[in-house]
C-alpha cells in the first residue's frame, strides 16, 4: 500500500512488545490496517487516543521513531476470475512476482450468511476413499477436518481428495506449511493439470507466524467470490489449523489476555467457528466446502484445538496406521461425518446405511477379540472370523489408497459379510439381506 | 431525555462509552457506525464510563462515535404470531432479512404488526384482574393464544371494558383496565418483558407430578423427564447430542417447542428449517413447525447475542406457559453460552475462576434452570416449561465447570458416552451413569403406577440392576477369559446386551423405530424383562451367545416393524417360540 498525500504519518511509538506496538493517534477505526516501519499491522485495541496495533511480521527492528501510517480500511482482497491459477502470500499479494490482480477490493472476514437463506447440503462429494465415501460420506457445504499426527500423510490425502472431488475451484489456505509441502501441493496440482482451478494463499514456516491469522479469511473471501458471485462449487483446503490456533495464542498472550485450557485464548471456539462456518450451501447452487487439517500431538483429541474444532465441524476424519495390514486407514471408530445422513441411502444405494453400520459393528467385535488375544485368552470361532474380516476390511476398504465407486464398496462389504459371517450375525434388515447377500 | 454518550475505547466487541447522564446496568444502547445502528448492552459502569457489549461487529468503529441509551433492558416482544418464526438471539425475524448475508445493524420486527387476528373476549367489564390474567384469546395456528394483562402491570385492576369479538391488529387496544386510583390503562395484544428476569405471574410452583413422553426409550423407560422438569445432556462431540435433541423436539408430548440453537452449527438449524415443515407432530397431527419457535444464534453470529439467545427463548417459553400450555425449551448448547460469558469476563479483565470461566458461572446456570417448572396460574390452571440443555464438555471430560455447575441445577442427567458412540450404540446415553431424580419423587412414582402400570418403577430399577450386573459379568469375562468364568456369567452379560440392543438403542433415522410411544415401550420392556428373568442354564458360552444374537436380531426386526402389524406379531411369535425351545431344552 503506497502512502497517499493526505495521510498523517506518526513517528512516535510509545510501547513495543514482541507482537504489538502502541502509539497516540486519532481518528483510527477498529480493525483498520496500518504500516508500521514498513510492516503491515492491524488495530486491535483503542483506548482514548492510545491505539494498539498487532504487527503481523513481528516487531523485530522497529524503533520508537518508526513511521506509522494508517490505511483507513480493514484488510481487503481484490477478487476477480484472474485469481485462479495464482499463488499468494497471507496479504493476498502474488508470490514469485507476477502482476497484481485487478478487481473489486472486498473486506476479508465479512458478515455471515443468514441461516434462513442457507440450503441444506445434499450433494455428495465422492473421493473414491472407502473410509470416507462408505463410512463418512462428505457433502457439499460441509466442513470437516482431518485429525492426524504430524507424521501421517494428511497433506497427500487432502490433495487426492481435492483432485477427485470435481470442484469448480479449489482454494488452498496453507498456514505454517513447510516449503517442501508447499512445493508438493504445487506439483500435484500442476501434474493433474488442475492449476487453472486452484487459488492458493500460503504462509510457509519461513514467514512470521502471526501472518497466518490472515490466511483463512483471505482464502474464504476468494471462496465466497466464486461461490456467491459465480455460483461455483468451491472446495477450501486449510492446513494446518493447529498452527493457526498457535498464532492466536501468541497474539492473545502478548495482549495480556487470561488463557483458558491449554494456553489457548478463551475465544478460541468463536475464532475457529468464524472460519469453519463459512462453509455453506447457497441458494444459487454455489457452495463452499471446507476440508481442514488439525494436527494432534500423540493422537490427543482432548487438547483445546481438536476439541473445539470437533464441536464446530461436521465430523472429523481420523487417520491411523493399522499395524495389522501396514496401511494408513481412516479410523472407522473415531471418524464421523455428520452430514452423511443427508445422502446415504438417498443419493447412494438403499443398503448403504445398514452396511456401513454392520461393518463398523463387526470391526468393533474384532477389536474386542484382539484385546482378548493380547490378554492371552482363547478365541472363539466367531472371534477368529471377526479378526479375518477386520483384516480384509482394513485392507480392501479402509485403506486410504483404495479408489473405487461407492456401489463397488458396498458390494465388497457384502462379499466380506458372506465370506466370514452368517446372516444373523450381520443382522441387517431382512429385505436388504435378501436382495444383496452375496453367497 | 435519553442519555447519550461517545465511544471512548474499543476492545473487540466491548466498547467503552463516556455517558452524559444516568446509565443502568444491563441497559440497552445503540452505537452508531455511520448510518448503521448497532445494539449493545451495558455490562459494567465505572464513573461516567459505561462498558457495553456490542451485539455486532465493531470493525471500523472510531473514538467519538455516537451512542444512545434506551432506558430499558433487553426485551422480548410477546404477542400472537411468534409460532413458526425463526429468530436470531435478539428476536429479529431472520426470514424478514432481505439479503443473503446478515448485514450489520439488521433489525426486523418479531411479529407482524399489520396482521389482523380474530379476537374473542374472555373477561368482561367489572372483572378483577392482575398481571397475566386472561382477557381474551386469538387463534394462533391450533393454539388458543391468550391475551393477558401485561406482566409488567403489578397491581390489581378492574376491567373497564373489553373489545368485542372481531379482527384486531396486535397494537389495537383490546381492553381498558382501571387501577385502585381509577387511572385507566389501555391494553393491547403486544407486551414486552426484560428477558433476563423470570416471569413470575403465577400462584405457586408445585413439584412436577407427571412425566413428559419423548418417544426415546432410553429416556422414557429408564430415566423419565418430568413435565416442568429440567435435564441436561452432556457428551463429547460426535456422541449424538444434537440428533437426540432433534428427536426429542420432533416427538415430545408438548404444546410448544422452543429450540435455541446457541452457538452451534448453522447447518443443524437448516436441517430444522427444512425438515420441520414437512414433519407431522405425532400427538396432534399438525405440521411440526406450527408448534415450534426457533431461536438461532449460530457459532459465527455475534458472541454477545449468543448469551442473549437463551434468555430470549426462555422468556417466550414462560409467556406461553402463562397461557396454560406445556412448553418444552431446548438449548443446544449451554456450553457455548458459558463460553460467551467467559469471553466477556475475559475482556473485562475480571479475575477468572476455573478454566478462565467467570466466578459466578454456577450461580448464573442455576438461576437460568430455575426458570423452568410447572406452575399453577392465577385462574387455577397449570402450565409448564420443561427445559433440556446440552452441554459440550471440553475434551469430553465431565469434570469441567459447565458440566459440574449444570449437574447441580438440573434434575435429569443423560450422559452420552464416547464408548457407546464409538461402537455406534445410539442414543449413546450411558445406562449406568445417567439418572433421573424424578424416579425418586413419590408424585412421579404414583403417576407412573397409575398411568403405565403397577410396579412399573420397580421394573425399571430391576432393568437397571440387570444392566449393572451384565457389565460386572463382562468385566470378569474380559479379565478371566471366556472359558475362565461359568456359563452363567455369559448369560448375565448377554441379558444386559439384550436390554441394551432392544430397549436402550434406537435408530433415530428409521421412520418407525425413531419414535416409540409409551405403550409400545412398555410392551417391549416387559417382554425383554420376562426373558431376562428366565434361567436358561446354557451348557457353554457359544450356545449362549448364539441364542442371544438370534434373539436380539429378531427383536431388532420387531423394533423396525410397524406397531402390531402382521410382521410385528410374526417376529413376536418367533421370539416366543425360540425362547420356549431354549428354555425347555
Amino acid at each position: 500500500m503506497t502512502t497517499r498525500a493526505f495521510q498523517k504519518v506518526y513517528t512516535k511509538i510509545d510501547n513495543i512488545t514482541k507482537a504489538t506496538v502502541t502509539l497516540r493517534a486519532t481518528g483510527v477505526g477498529n480493525d483498520e490496517l496500518a504500516t508500521v516501519g514498513g510492516k503491515l499491522a492491524q488495530v486491535v485495541k483503542i483506548m482514548g487516543d492510545n491505539v494498539t496495533l498487532q504487527v503481523f511480521a513481528g516487531t523485530e527492528g522497529l524503533a520508537t521513531d518508526s513511521e506509522v501510517v494508517f490505511h483507513g480500511e480493514p484488510p481487503k482482497l481484490k477478487v476477480s476470475d484472474n485469481l485462479a491459477g495464482r499463488f499468494f502470500n497471507a496479504y493476498g499479494e502474488p508470490l514469485e512476482g507476477g502482476e497484481q490482480i485487478e478487481g473489486e477490493a472486498r473486506e476479508i472476514g465479512g458478515p455471515t450468511v443468514n441461516p434462513f437463506k442457507r440450503k441444506q447440503p445434499s450433494e455428495l462429494i465422492a473421493t473414491g476413499i472407502a473410509g470416507i465415501d462408505l463410512n463418512n460420506t462428505i457433502v457439499t457445504g460441509q466442513k470437516i477436518p482431518f485429525f492426524a499426527d504430524p507424521d501421517q500423510p494428511y497433506n497427500a490425502v487432502m490433495a487426492n481428495v481435492a483432485l477427485r472431488a470435481k470442484a469448480d475451484k479449489i482454494i488452498l489456505g496453507g498456514m505454517g506449511l513447510t516449503n517442501d509441502d508447499f512445493l508438493y501441493f504445487k506439483q500435484v496440482f500442476e501434474n493433474a493439470g488442475a492449476l487453472d482451478r486452484i487459488v492458493s494463499f500460503v504462509n510457509t514456516t519461513e514467514n512470521p507466524p502471526v501472518e497466518r491469522l490472515l490466511v483463512p479469511d483471505m482464502a474464504l473471501t476468494a471462496a465466497e467470490y466464486f461461490a456467491v458471485d459465480k455460483g461455483e462449487k468451491v472446495l477450501v483446503l486449510l492446513t494446518d489449523m493447529t498452527l493457526y490456533a498457535d498464532a492466536l495464542a501468541i497474539v492473545s498472550n502478548r495482549m495480556d489476555q487470561i488463557p483458558s485450557k491449554d494456553s489457548m485464548p478463551g475465544s478460541l471456539y468463536s475464532d475457529l467457528a468464524k472460519i469453519y462456518e463459512k462453509a455453506v450451501q447457497l441458494p444459487n447452487g454455489g457452495s463452499i466446502t471446507i476440508i481442514a487439517v488439525t494436527t494432534l500431538s500423540g493422537g490427543d483429541i482432548t487438547h483445546a484445538v481438536p476439541d473445539n474444532t470437533g464441536y464446530i465441524t461436521e465430523g472429523q476424519l481420523f487417520l491411523r496406521n493399522d499395524s495389522d495390514t501396514g496401511r494408513v486407514i481412516v479410523d472407522p471408530f473415531r471418524s464421523l461425518s455428520r452430514l452423511k445422513q443427508l445422502v446415504i441411502g438417498k443419493k447412494t444405494r438403499e443398503d448403504h446405511p445398514q452396511v456401513m453400520n454392520a461393518c463398523v459393528r463387526l470391526y468393533a467385535d474384532a477389536a474386542n477379540a484382539k484385546t482378548k488375544l493380547e490378554n492371552g485368552f482363547d478365541l472363539s470361532d466367531y472371534d477368529e472370523r471377526a479378526l479375518k474380516f477386520a483384516y480384509d476390511y482394513s485392507e480392501k476398504l479402509l485403506s486410504i489408497d483404495v479408489n473405487m465407486e461407492i456401489n463397488e464398496m458396498l458390494d465388497t462389504a457384502w462379499r466380506l459379510f458372506a465370506k466370514y459371517f452368517t446372516k444373523t450375525e450381520v443382522a441387517i434388515k431382512e429385505e436388504l439381506t435378501q436382495k444383496y447377500w452375496k453367497e | 431525555m435519553k442519555t447519550t454518550g461517545r465511544v471512548k475505547g474499543i476492545i473487540s466487541n466491548i466498547v467503552i462509552v463516556k455517558a452524559d447522564g444516568p446509565v443502568a446496568q444491563n441497559e440497552i444502547c445503540h452505537v452508531w457506525y455511520g448510518d448503521t445502528k448497532m445494539m449493545a448492552e451495558v455490562i459494567k459502569v465505572i464513573g461516567d464510563d459505561a462498558y457495553v457489549q456490542v451485539y455486532d461487529s465493531t470493525r471500523g468503529l472510531k473514538i467519538g462515535d455516537r451512542v444512545e441509551f434506551e432506558g430499558h433492558m433487553l426485551e422480548a416482544t410477546l404477542a400472537p404470531g411468534l409460532l413458526s418464526r425463526n429468530y436470531d438471539g435478539l428476536q429479529n425475524d431472520l426470514e424478514k432479512m432481505p439479503s443473503l448475508f446478515i448485514e450489520r445493524g439488521s433489525i426486523t420486527d418479531p411479529v407482524d404488526f399489520g396482521k389482523n387476528w380474530p379476537f374473542t373476549p374472555l373477561a368482561k367489564a367489572g372483572d378483577k384482574v392482575s398481571a397475566a390474567s386472561w382477557l381474551g384469546e386469538v387463534q394462533e395456528q391450533w393454539i388458543s393464544h391468550k391475551i393477558m394483562v401485561p406482566f409488567t402491570m403489578t397491581e390489581n385492576y378492574t376491567v373497564k371494558s373489553v373489545a368485542a369479538a372481531g379482527e384486531y391488529k396486535v397494537t389495537d387496544t383490546v381492553a381498558v383496565l382501571a387501577d385502585a386510583e381509577g387511572n385507566e390503562h389501555p391494553v393491547t395484544m403486544v407486551q414486552r418483558w426484560p428477558v433476563k428476569q423470570a416471569i413470575r405471574c403465577y400462584t405457586e410452583k408445585p413439584r412436577p407430578d407427571r412425566i413428559m413422553e419423548t418417544g426415546v426409550r432410553a429416556i422414557d423407560t429408564f430415566n423419565p423427564l418430568a413435565e416442568g422438569g429440567t435435564g441436561f445432556i452432556p457428551g463429547p462431540f460426535g456422541a449424538g447430542k444434537t440428533v437426540l435433541q432433534h428427536a426429542i423436539s420432533k416427538q415430545a408430548d408438548a404444546d410448544i417447542i422452543i429450540m435455541i440453537a446457541c452457538g452451534e452449527r448453522a447447518n443443524e438449524v437448516v436441517e430444522i428449517f427444512k425438515e420441520f415443515p414437512e414433519l407431522i407432530d405425532p400427538h396432534t397431527g399438525h405440521p411440526l413447525m406450527e408448534r415450534t419457535i426457533i431461536i438461532c444464534n449460530t457459532s459465527n453470529m455475534p458472541v454477545a447475542a449468543r448469551e442473549a439467545s437463551v434468555y430470549t427463548g426462555m422468556t417466550i417459553g414462560e409467556y406461553y406457559r402463562a397461557m396454560g400450555l406445556k412448553v418444552l425449551v431446548m438449548a443446544d448448547s449451554t456450553s457455548r453460552w458459558a463460553q460467551a460469558l467467559r469471553e466477556m469476563s475475559n475482556r473485562l479483565e475480571e479475575l477468572p475462576g476455573q478454566d478462565a470461566f467467570p466466578m459466578d458461572l454456577s450461580a448464573i446456570i442455576s438461576n437460568f434452570y430455575s426458570r423452568a417448572g410447572l406452575v399453577r396460574l392465577t385462574n387455577g390452571k397449570t402450565g409448564s416449561v420443561t427445559f433440556l440443555g446440552t452441554v459440550s464438555p471440553a475434551g469430553g471430560n465431565l469434570k469441567e465447570p459447565v458440566t459440574e455447575s449444570t449437574k447441580k441445577a438440573a434434575r435429569c442427567f443423560y450422559a452420552l458416552a464416547q464408548g457407546r458412540a464409538d461402537s455406534k450404540r445410539y442414543p449413546a446415553i450411558d445406562p449406568l451413569d445417567s439418572y433421573s431424580k424424578y424416579l425418586e419423587y413419590p408424585e412421579i412414582r404414583q403417576y407412573l403406577e397409575e398411568h403405565v402400570g403397577k410396579g412399573w418403577v420397580d421394573e425399571v430399577y430391576a432393568g437397571k440392576t440387570l444392566v449393572q450386573r451384565g457389565k460386572e459379568a463382562n468385566d470378569q469375562i474380559n479379565i478371566l477369559g471366556d472359558d475362565g468364568v461359568p456359563a452363567e456369567y455369559h448369560e448375565r452379560f448377554w441379558k444386559s446386551e439384550l436390554i441394551d440392543f432392544v430397549i436402550l438403542q434406537q435408530d433415530a433415522f428409521d421412520d418407525i423405530d425413531a419414535n416409540c410411544p409409551f405403550e409400545r415401550q412398555k410392551m417391549m420392556y416387559e417382554m425383554v424383562l420376562e426373558i431376562c428373568r428366565k434361567d436358561f442354564n446354557f451348557g457353554d458360552f457359544d450356545a449362549c451367545s448364539a441364542f442371544f444374537k438370534t434373539l436380539i436380531n429378531l427383536f431388532r426386526q420387531m423394533n423396525y416393524s410397524e406397531w402390531k402389524s402382521g410382521k410385528f406379531e410374526e417376529y413376536r411369535r418367533q421370539i416366543e417360540a425360540l425362547v420356549n425351545e431354549q428354555f425347555n431344552k
